[in-house]
């Protein structure tokens, strides 16, 4: 079949933007959980505290009413619909979204959505307690993993597919890059042995966050450091949600989107792209720490933000007659 | 396998009605027996289990509408009843010739009106029945539509009385809704009783997303070799959304809103990632006041600006055409059997139910008269808003309508009431028979196709005539038997 069919404007919008609330989703849950083995007694609430500074949510945390709590950070991304960065928040737009894709996407992949959308509602705030929380947000990664893998096996691979692909991307780039910061936020011992222990633990939680661990222990050398943790979530290319492999994987949809289809519009949104990659892997991962991790995280998500945008002016906003008012935005943008 | 103790038709009684599945037809084939028995077999309770199973099948699939209230806006399944309707070959052969004669005399009705106006000259029908009515459109007065199709796409609303004659209660030549449950209900049936149908040779209805598709491009601008169709949605919130998702799913062609459409040079584009493409044919869900905000109501953001102009510059072509409404008008209505006579010299296949017209002297003193016995609705409505049935009606709602056919007597009709036919359906007391209409779609570019069958909807509620989904309504498969000829 050679049939070529157009996409609209307005889907393609709608497959970014669905596949980056999902990841979000994902990405969300995996904080969460790993949030909670951080917690160290006496001190649970900086923990979770850390959680919201990752997120750059303070202020919408205080303006919605929540005290520095462990309860409240996770009732402000687990249950309350009023902040636009949560989990519910998240799944109503993926949903919202679907519903408008519905013409495009597989019944399948509607189905599973709708009917995920509804069990997460039903969540209820004795679910957060003690051990239920990590129940919780293993289904909430189930319920995105189905819809990742109903989407590999049934989504049609046209246009829209490519679209989808960079909405994820960039949102599972920005996440890697939040769950590196972590540390930047996290109280560790001062100094000695004590500190050196305490440092792998939580480098080993990350990484477990990152569903890396057992890769990271494969690859990395036998004495290992915290550099080596961090030059695997950024720039190992054989892990999926590192940084380089996020990068590397969206150069190659823009080129296909350019080749395949003939869409101009790319040169901009690849210009980006590229300085990413060289952020990336142009220097050694030493020297990134050296001059201040917490710095380059914060540019690499400044560069996924002018990415995304590059891409709706040239594919989505345009075409909005009311672009600036409808279009939906990056609300973690720092 | 244990047999269930007790016959569940044992008790059902369709009383004085006409029952589609039990009523004697000399060419059922045996089917209302088949269905009974194996009904019999599965038993009330799984039956019962596996319909209520195949509900939360709908509402996971999205298969729903939205009921507005003032606060919020719920999705609900349209109820389905897993007891089919039957419609026997020759009966089927009937009703297709009628709704088939019916559309050609809306085409022909709108054509003429548009255009001479010999109908209205003759005084077959007063004019301002036709050219004061506010579906009436000036715009497009001389305006010539391909093929002379001006309802693409029509519903007409047909009851069976206690005799069984098929009647017309009333036509949809607007944007009928309701064909994508016709086929969702047949899918269900075949996944969720797939041991009620088997070996029963039924018409299929998987064909109508093709014919549409057929008739888009029929209907398409002369000289465009490859058409670009679209169909045009309000959106999400729409209450028939997922229809719209369902059409254009079937037919294959991209569903647009009003924003997605922009009109250049009296030519429509759409607004891909690769530009802007031509649009050719557009299947529009959207009411004409709503169509194009430089023409009808300056406040639709719904609607596309310039949308009518490239129309009438022959770049594109709208389905249904623009000002379908006045054919459909239920005064209008009560002319049909005329106008199918004018136009087509031909008695009308499917009659009437009788309606007194009350912007007529005599219609109106017969319906004041007799409000006890009539059913009184309002020309202008659908859904089954404001209406009022003589025998059901409390003295105080009885007052309310004279006064009301009082204050504005040509905003009302009046009709008898129909014994509706029933169809036996699953209720909470057992197997019980309900009230059913039926409405058969016919796709006309060239020339007219008719779906086979149609949405049967039932009022669930016992004794209840009225059928929409607003209003407590339900749906039935409905099974066209396929006896081999055509």
């Amino acid at each position: 079949m050679a049939r070529e069919t157009p996409l609209l404007a307005r889907y393609a919008e709608g497959l970014f933007w669905m596949a980056r609330y999902l990841e979000r989703v994902e990405n969300l849950a995996r904080l969460v959980d790993v949030t909670q083995t951080f917690e160290s007694p006496g001190r649970e609430a900086e923990s979770w505290l850390a959680l919201v500074r990752i997120n750059a949510d303070e202020e919408s945390f205080f303006k919605r009413g929540h005290s520095v709590d462990a309860d409240s950070v996770k009732r402000f991304y687990l249950l309350d619909a009023g902040n636009a960065t949560g989990i519910p928040a998240s799944l109503e737009a993926a949903r919202y979204n679907a519903r408008t894709l519905r013409p495009l996407i597989s019944t399948e992949m509607w189905m599973h959505l709708n009917v995920f959308h509804r069990d997460m509602l039903s969540i209820a705030p004795d679910d957060l307690q003690g051990d239920r929380l990590s129940r919780i947000c293993r289904r909430i990664k189930e319920g995105v993993q189905t819809h990742t893998g109903i989407t590999e096996g049934t989504f049609f691979r046209d246009q829209g597919w490519f679209f989808y692909q960079l909405g994820r991307l960039i949102e599972r780039a920005d996440q890697t890059t939040r769950l590196l910061d972590i540390r930047y936020h996290l109280l560790v011992p001062v100094a000695g042995e004590e500190r050196r222990v305490a440092e792998l633990t939580q480098w080993g939680a990350v990484l477990r966050a990152a569903a890396g661990y057992h890769a990271f222990r494969r690859v990395a050398p036998p004495g290992f450091t915290p550099d080596d943790v961090v030059a695997f979530l950024l720039t190992d290319t054989a892990f999926p949600r590192s940084v380089a492999l996020c990068v590397e994987q969206m150069e190659w949809l823009l080129g296909q989107l350019r080749s395949r289809y003939g869409l101009r519009g790319t040169v901009a949104a690849l210009e980006r792209v590229e300085e990413l990659r060289a952020g990336l892997t142009g220097r050694a991962v030493q020297r990134i720490i050296a001059e201040g991790l917490h710095q380059f995280l914060d540019g690499v998500q400044r560069d996924l933000i002018l990415l995304a945008g590059e891409i709706g002016t040239a594919f989505f906003r345009d075409w909005r007659p009311l672009a600036e008012a409808q279009s939906q935005s990056q609300t973690q943008a720092a | 396998m244990q047999l269930s103790s007790s016959d569940p038709f044992r008790d059902y009684d369709p009383g004085a009605y006409f029952c589609e599945l039990t009523s004697q037809r000399a060419d059922d084939q045996g089917t209302a027996g088949a269905v009974k028995a194996r009904i019999g077999m599965i038993g009330l309770d799984a039956l019962r289990a596996r319909a209520s199973a195949a509900e939360t099948e709908l509402i996971n699939l999205g298969i729903t509408f939205t009921v507005y209230s003032e606060a919020s806006a719920i999705d609900r399944i349209l109820p389905f009843d897993c007891i089919p309707r039957v419609i026997t070959g020759s009966e089927w052969r009937q009703l297709e010739a009628g709704v088939k004669q019916r559309v050609a005399a809306l085409n022909a009705f709108l054509h003429d009106i548009y255009h001479a106006g010999r109908i209205v000259q003759d005084g077959v029908i007063p004019g301002d029945l036709v050219f004061g009515n506010s579906n009436y459109r000036p715009e497009m007065k001389d305006f010539p539509v391909r093929f002379g199709t001006y309802v693409h796409i029509c519903g007409i609303d047909i009851v069976r009385d206690a005799a069984g004659t098929f009647m017309v209660l009333e036509d949809n030549a607007r944007t009928p809704s309701g064909v994508s449950y016709v086929v969702e209900n047949r899918h269900l049936m075949s996944r969720a009783f797939p041991d009620l149908m088997a070996g029963i040779r039924l018409r299929p209805v998987d064909d109508y997303g093709r014919r549409l598709l057929s008739a888009m491009t029929d209907i398409a601008p002369e000289g465009v070799s490859d058409p670009q169709v679209v169909l045009l949605s309000p959106g999400i919130y729409n209450s028939a959304y997922f229809e719209h998702v369902f059409l254009s799913r079937e037919m294959g062609v991209p569903l647009v809103e009003g924003a997605d459409l922009t009109v250049e040079d009296d030519r429509v584009w759409m607004r891909t990632t690769a530009g802007r493409r031509a649009v050719h044919t557009i299947y529009r869900r959207i009411s004409d006041e709503f169509l194009d905000p430089t023409v009808f109501r300056p406040e639709s953001m719904l609607g596309v600006p310039g949308l009518l102009s490239a129309w009438r510059r022959g770049n594109v072509t709208l389905a249904n055409a623009v000002g379908t409404g006045v054919a459909d008008d239920k005064a209008v209505y009560a002319y049909m059997p005329r106008i199918i006579k004018y136009y087509l010299n031909e008695d009308a296949i499917l009659p009437n139910v009788e309606t007194h017209i009350c912007r007529e002297p005599e219609g109106l003193a017969y319906t004041l008269a007799n409000l006890e016995n009539l059913v009184v609705k309002p020309v202008g409505e659908s859904g089954g808003y404001g209406i009022t049935i003589g025998p059901r009606a409390t003295k105080a709602q009885i007052e309310a309508a004279r006064a009301a056919l009082v204050a504005d007597p040509s905003n009302w009709i009046s009709q008898p009431v129909v014994s509706l036919s029933v169809g036996p359906t699953l209720t909470e007391q057992g197997i019980r028979p309900r009230h059913l209409d039926l409405r058969p779609f016919a796709v006309t570019g060239r020339e007219t196709w008719v779906l086979p069958g149609g949405l049967s909807r039932v009022a669930l509620k016992e004794g209840s005539l009225v059928v929409n989904s607003s209003q407590g309504g339900g749906s039935k498969d409905t099974w066209v038997l396929d006896d081999g000829s055509r």
